[in-house]
């Protein structure tokens, strides 16, 4: 039995999502390889290497694989995928948009998002925006699989020793060209990794009041910002700061509902936090059913008076 | 340009979903049920480069039950000019629809295939990308802007640390997330116009693709419940309980 990996990362560091997905392959049991495919990335390759439990890395940097256009990395990965059983990637956006264009070229029903790997050798995947788990066998020979990142602890980023291979494939497509890309620097902790994030909703009412409620909140707790759909649709926030069912799925120690109703769709992404503390005007808000510590209040006195105590 | 928006019925976004007691999955009887909503946006942004004079045709797919019949409707009504219906008795897996699409699309030769992200029944993210590797089409996925430039399509994409901008060759299969648009609603007359708007009904057995589950699911099962907590007096009580978690000094 061997795993590849399909490991995430910006071509200068190995995303914390990867080491999940590490876990969840020695779970499955035997070997773990890990594919890094990028531009200028042996930086990537040098820390995939040290990662605990990683027998081996494959190296193929290429201007191809520089931005994750799926068109170039899927005949990559679909050229390995014979020496393996299974093929496992995190289910970040890099994960979504590549895996199931492996899958299906390789005629696999694609396992989505799994949160457990029991002993019969069955999968859980969360499906209904979390309310219901659904167990499941596959009968394809191969399986491939991506990750919740949140469902495994992270694999040891030291402690490995692993050989680094240089691999080619196809290379580019020509199907498609990367344009351009707008990533946000920014100093706090990333959303999906965060031990606390610090969440605002519709109640925010702008990005100026994001600004000047959310940030010195979060700043003093050291956390990450997220919002719900409704927040970043009306454009307070970026939309890589959503928090749901469709957006990011996030399970920090401390999660705090600022202004958010609790809709079914933001719970699935949040619930699984350790503690929830909810603010919210509305005694009846459904997030303070499933938050440990609720306060009932009008979020634009408790958030200040709340920063000036801590 | 021509396109082809599938569409998936699926239980309304609205309902919150009940597990049956044999744990054999989530009960559908008597529940609403709509069009899964990142497919309205999709039927919203092809009908929108119909207007704007950049596609002539827009056709919507659904397969599933014959009542996926109602989910076309929806999308005529919208204004999508005719529906195929594809009746199966079992809902095929994403890569057993990806097959059925591929077929359709062969015969169709639409220019752009728009479908939604994800179905927020089973959530799998998968149809799209499955159906570009079938086609062997470009894909931009998880779009939230589609700009035709020349020859190409521009798509913005959300991704995990912002957006990304990728130009396509076409044909092409796109994905929508929600930012792409808002989808309208559809009034009383294009919803009249629309049950007289054509829907050619077939049969998974039509295409001669093998959709047979790879999946067996054992079990669907609750997640477990979180128990609601207490409500704090004030903000002190706050300040209080985040020192005894350790996150605040
Ligand atoms: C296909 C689909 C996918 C979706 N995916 C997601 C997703 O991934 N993530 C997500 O979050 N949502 C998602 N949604 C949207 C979801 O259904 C809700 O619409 C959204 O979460 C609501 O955001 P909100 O709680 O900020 O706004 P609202 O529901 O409007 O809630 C605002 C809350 O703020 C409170 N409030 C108002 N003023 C104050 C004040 N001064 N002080 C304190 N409290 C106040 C109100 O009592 C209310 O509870 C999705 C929806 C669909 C259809
Ligand atoms: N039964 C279906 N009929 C038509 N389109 C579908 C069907 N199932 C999935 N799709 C399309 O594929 C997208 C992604 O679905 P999924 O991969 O199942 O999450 C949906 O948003 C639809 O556009």
């Amino acid at each position: 039995m061997s795993t590849l990996v399909i490991a995430d990362h910006d071509n200068s560091e190995l995303g914390s999502a990867t080491l999940v997905a590490v876990t969840a392959a020695q779970k499955l049991g035997g070997d773990v390889t890990v594919l890094v495919a990028g531009e200028g990335s042996q930086a990537v390759a040098d820390a995939a290497a040290k990662v605990e439990g990683v027998a081996k890395v494959l190296h193929a940097d290429d201007a191809a694989y520089g931005h994750g256009v799926a068109e170039n990395l899927a005949p990559l990965i679909e050229g390995l995928a014979g020496d393996y059983e299974n093929i496992v990637a995190p289910a970040t956006s890099m994960g979504k948009n590549v895996m199931p264009r492996v899958a299906a070229k390789l005629d696999i029903q694609q396992i989505s998002d799994i949160i457990a790997i029991n002993d019969d050798g069955s999968f859980d995947r969360p499906t209904y925006a979390g309310n219901a788990i659904a167990t499941v066998k596959t009968s394809d020979a191969k399986k491939v699989i991506t990750v919740r990142g949140t469902a495994f602890d992270k694999a040891n980023a030291e402690g490995g020793s692993a050989s680094v291979e240089a691999v080619s494939g196809p290379g580019d497509s020509g199907k498609t060209e990367f344009v351009s890309a707008e990533i946000a620097e920014s100093e706090r902790p990333e959303l999906t990794s965060a031990s606390v994030i610090v969440s605002g909703g519709r109640a925010l009412q702008s990005g100026e009041n994001f600004e000047k409620y959310i940030e010195p909140l979060a700043d003093k707790l050291g956390a990450a910002i997220g919002a719900s759909r409704a927040a970043v649709d009306a454009g307070y926030v970026p939309n890589d700061y959503q928090v749901g069912q469709t957006g990011k799925i996030v399970a920090p120690e401390v999660y705090i509902a600022i202004g958010i109703s609790g809709a079914i769709q933001h719970l699935a992404g949040m619930k699984d936090s350790k503690t929830i503390i909810a603010i919210n005007k509305d005694e009846d808000a459904p997030i303070f059913q499933v938050a440990d510590y609720g306060l009932v209040a009008d979020l634009y006195e408790a958030v200040p008076e709340l920063t000036s105590k801590l | 340009m021509k396109i082809l928006v599938p569409v998936k019925r699926v239980i309304d976004y609205n309902v919150k979903p009940r597990i049956k007691s044999d744990q054999s999955g989530v009960d559908l009887a008597n529940v609403k049920m709509s069009m899964n909503p990142f497919d309205e946006i999709a039927v919203e942004e092809a009908v929108r480069l119909k207007e704007a004079g950049t596609a002539e045709e827009v056709v919507v797919v659904s397969i599933g039950e014959q009542k996926a019949q109602e989910t076309l409707r929806t999308g005529l009504a919208m204004g999508a000019d005719r529906g195929i219906l594809v009746v199966t008795e079992d809902m095929p897996e994403p890569l057993g629809i990806a097959k059925i699409l591929a077929k359709i699309t062969e015969e169709e030769s639409p220019d752009l295939v728009i479908l939604g992200k994800q179905a927020i029944d089973d959530d799998s993210n998968q149809v799209g990308q499955m159906l570009a590797a079938l086609l062997g089409w470009s894909q931009g996925t998880f779009a939230s802007k589609l700009e035709q430039d020349g020859d190409k399509l521009k798509v913005t994409r959300e991704i995990d640390g912002g957006l990304e901008t990728l130009a396509l060759s076409t044909p092409a299969i796109v994905t929508t997330d929600l930012r792409l648009n808002e989808p309208r609603y559809a009034s009383l007359p294009n919803i009249m116009k629309a049950k007289k708007k054509p829907i050619d009904e077939k049969t998974a057995a039509d295409f001669g693709v093998d959709i047979s589950p790879r999946l067996e699911t054992l079990k669907v099962t609750e997640p477990p419940k979180r128990e609601a907590g207490e409500i704090v007096p004030d903000v002190d009580t706050l300040v209080a309980k985040l020192k005894e978690m350790g996150v605040a000094a």
